[in-house]
């Protein structure tokens, strides 16, 4: 149970971590898991992104999850957010695509243009 | 130094390393040669140009115009038309490629605002989203008449079918006095082409809690239920673990926020069919009943679950509640036509470039919906028919496009907005086959409460296969809008209501595809 | 099994839906034995009719026993437009069995459903609780042998 007051500070800490202020992430990995999302293989996406960063020990990296966007016939899909960077949008992920978009984009910063979909929001 | 006019700098990237970018390389300067340029223009590698064009990407100086994905065919052209004659190819301009690009919409976005960007599963990304400040407002600083108040001036239409004013729904079991009051979500969403719903259960969760809260601290509900299809297993698991955080955090329960308000929600599940969309039949199946319809009156705002006064309202409907809470109805009303204000989520499937959801203002036209949100047609096919509002809709053709998608609107077309699905045919789909299809769903969803629907359905799907073998005559087509009509009349719910809609605008619009599969 | 799903539900009416999902998918058979239905009748109070009624209106539920893996093929329009017909047809050859039928190893069972809500990925099927999107003849056959194979 929690008092108004602390709603207010779990808000402004949450909105602060959504801008990629909380201590430490660099780069924020968002998965999008809905039912079109698993359907297409978001999870073996996921799996591929854990165990990638995991095994690199890239401690700067946050993976999440997020619903759909609405883009249907180009699940899975994933967006890599950078802190003062436009936030990018990858479709039709697969855990090979996920090695590339880690190395090329996550470690050298260069965005993976043939799998964009989408730039910022 | 040398003075150059013109610099094109070449982004070499693995991506235009892939495209042939060192080839394209030599045939440029080639060209450049050929039309003795090549003191005039500067070409130079460089690295990723920093846009996102895809294959191989230029930018030239001093103009700065960026181009994407530039093939070797396309450099006499560029040649003569940029660096000669000073005009930009514009078909290959990035800007051009980015007018095909995704338009997500989401500064339009009420009810799937969050979808697709917080994390379902943590109700803090929720209330950082600005989740719960509406419930927060209602609680302490209106009372529940204003709350009422506020959705009735919002102009909200129920999202389930019907478009009955929601506001007005909530303000006839608000002043009733009973012991127990429901307020009951109609998440059973079968309507074929329709998953709206699920993505705002998936995507939001607690958007749909937050609606609920308020829905039930404006008419004085204490109990709520959500009545999702079986089928829907993503949306059972999300919401259960998005109520027990939002117990967890006081926001569901007892005396909420110190008020005297307290509310559980429970989530009961369904078993397959489609007919328990219909709210009476709804009831019934929560009741542990087979899921035939009541009569109506009383209606369910009067007695609903176990004979207590329950208000039903569909998901996105109550979606749409915080937004007004907290922004307030003008904002809402700034959303599409003044009579069926909002936004409003379809989904797109069927022969288009990119099927998907898309959620607009009230009032788009199908044509832009589908043009601009969907991609327009799959590469190489053409636009034949829509089938808009899943097997209870109406087949429209090209011409009939450019209707505004609201209430009012489509009533002129005689056509519902139905769940917002938008299934898009191409030149070569076979009407014949596709009613063939709608009414085999009617026959199997058919509850068989009513002889009418029963036996109706059945009927209408042995003329449609008959006709769909080439054994049919004019008189079945005849018999088809008949006996749909007759039970349009006669039916006890909508579900016998509706295979008129489909049938009668298939004929109406592709008639002679009808009449050239007929055993003459 | 019966005892230990009964303990989660009040034995009133309104349950009924519940546990017979439960029992149905606690069963490796996925249905609904006669059994079954005599002990839910009791628990609940409920007349042995009143629960055939039920089951029979709900296309989720079986009587008849079923394979390990339910496939439920959807045939509503959208995934009609784009080709639910061949996926069928092509389900048949892998399985060997029609709609309704269970192949002879009891591993799978071929259903029909209705729209399951994901036609943005049309055509679509379900096993058991998974989705599968987009299919093709040659996408189908792949995910059947891989549920062969994993068994
Ligand atoms: C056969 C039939 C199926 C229906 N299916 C649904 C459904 O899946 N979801 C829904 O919200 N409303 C459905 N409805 C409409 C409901 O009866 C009811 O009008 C609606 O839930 C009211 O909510 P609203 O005012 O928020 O739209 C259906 C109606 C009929 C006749
Ligand atoms: S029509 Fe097949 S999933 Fe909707």
């Amino acid at each position: 149970m929690k008092t108004l007051e602390e709603l207010k500070k779990i808000r402004e800490k949450a909105q602060a971590d959504m801008k990629l202020r909380s201590t430490g992430t660099r780069v924020k990995v968002i998965v999008g898991m809905g039912t079109s999302g698993i359907a297409m293989g978001a999870r073996d996406v996921m799996k591929a992104f854990l165990d990638e960063i995991g095994k690199r020990n890239l401690s700067d990296v946050q993976i999440t999850q997020t619903g759909e966007k609405g883009l249907t016939s180009m699940e899975p899909v994933v967006d890599i957010v950078i802190e003062g960077k436009s936030a990018v949008t990858y479709g039709e992920m697969t855990p090979e695509k996920v090695l590339k978009v880690i190395e090329e984009h996550i470690i050298n910063g260069n965005v993976v243009n043939e799998f964009v979909v989408a730039v910022d929001k | 130094m040398k003075y150059y006019r013109s610099h094109v700098l070449i982004g070499i990237s693995d991506a235009a390393l892939q495209a042939g970018v060192k080839e394209f390389e030599t045939a440029l300067r080639n060209e450049l040669a050929k039309k003795n340029l090549q003191d005039e223009i500067n070409i130079l590698e460089t690295g990723p140009l920093g846009f996102f064009g895809k294959g191989i990407c230029l930018t030239v100086y001093p103009e700065n115009i960026q181009y994407t994905d530039v093939k070797i065919e396309d450099i006499a052209e560029l040649v003569e038309s940029h660096f000669l004659k000073g005009r930009p190819v514009k078909r290959l301009l990035f800007e051009e490629a980015l007018k095909g690009q995704v338009n997500f919409n989401y500064a339009n976005r009420i009810v799937l605002k969050n979808s697709g960007i917080i994390d379902p599963e943590n109700i803090e990304e929720y209330i950082g989203a600005g989740g719960y400040e509406a419930l927060e407002k209602a609680l302490l600083k209106m009372q529940p008449n204003d709350v009422i108040a506020e959705v009735k001036k919002s102009g909200l239409r129920g999202r389930g079918g019907a478009g009955f004013p929601t506001g007005l729904k909530w303000s006839f079991t608000a002043p009733i006095d009973a012991d127990q009051k429901y307020i009951v979500i109609n998440a059973d969403e079968g309507e074929p082409g329709t998953f709206k719903d699920r993505l705002i259960m998936e995507g939001d969760p607690h958007i749909l809690l937050e609606g609920i809260a308020l829905a039930a601290y404006a008419v004085g509900a204490t109990k709520a239920i959500i009545y999702i299809r079986g089928e829907y297993k993503l949306c059972i698991e999300r919401l259960r673990k998005a109520i027990a955080q939002a117990v967890e955090y006081g926001i569901l329960g007892d005396k909420i926020f110190g008020t005297e308000f307290s509310l559980a929600i429970d989530i009961k599940v369904g078993a397959g069919a489609y007919v328990c969309g219909e709210e009476t039949a709804l009831i019934e199946s929560l009741e542990g009943n087979r899921g035939n319809p009541r009569w109506k009156p009383p209606f369910p705002g009067v007695k609903g679950v176990w004979q207590k006064p329950t208000v039903v309202n569909n998901v996105e409907t109550i979606a749409n509640v915080p937004f007004i809470i907290r922004n307030g109805a003008d904002a809402f009303l700034q959303h599409g036509p003044a009579k069926s204000s909002g936004t409003k989520v379809y989904t797109l499937m069927g022969d288009i470039a990119r099927p998907g959801l898309c959620e607009v203002d009230m009032g788009t036209s199908l044509r832009t919906i589908i043009n601009e949100f969907g991609g327009g047609m799959k590469k190489g096919i053409k636009f034949k028919a829509a089938l808009v509002g899943g097997a209870a809709g109406v087949f429209l053709p090209d011409r009939m496009l450019d209707v505004n998608m609201d209430f009012e609107s489509l009533k002129e077309y005689a056509a519902v907005l139905g769940s917002g699905a938008v299934l898009v045919m191409n030149e070569n789909t076979d009407i014949v086959d596709m009613l063939w299809s709608v009414l085999r769903f009617f026959r199997h969803e058919s509850c068989g409460k009513c002889s009418p629907c029963k036996l109706g359905t059945a009927l209408l799907y042995d003329l449609i296969s008959k006709i769909k073998k080439g054994e049919g005559t004019m008189a079945d087509l005849d018999q088809m809008v008949m006996v749909a009509e007759m039970m349009q009349q006669t039916s006890f719910c909508a579900l016998g209501q509706s295979p008129i809609m489909p049938i009668k605008s298939a004929l109406d619009n592709f008639r002679y595809e009808f009449e050239a599969r007929l055993n003459k | 099994m019966y005892e230990k799903i009964f303990a989660k539900y009040e034995p009133t009416k309104d349950n009924l839906i519940y546990i017979l999902h439960d029992i149905q998918d606690e069963h490796p058979q996925h249905y609904l034995s006669e059994d079954a239905v005599q002990r839910v009748s009791e628990y609940l109070n409920v007349p042995v009719n009143h629960i055939y009624g039920v089951i029979t209106f709900y296309t989720m539920y079986s009587t008849k026993p079923r394979g390990n893996n339910i496939i439920r093929l959807c045939e509503s329009p959208p995934c009609y437009l784009k080709g639910s017909d061949n996926i069928y047809k092509k389900l048949k050859t892998v399985l060997g069995v029609k709609a309704g039928e269970t192949t002879a190893d009891g591993l799978f069972t071929l259903e029909f459903c209705a729209c399951l809500g994901v036609c943005g990925n049309a055509p679509v099927m379900m096993i058991n609780d998974d989705v599968y999107g987009n299919l093709t003849e040659e996408s189908v056959v792949t995910i059947i042998e891989k549920i062969r194979g994993g068994k």
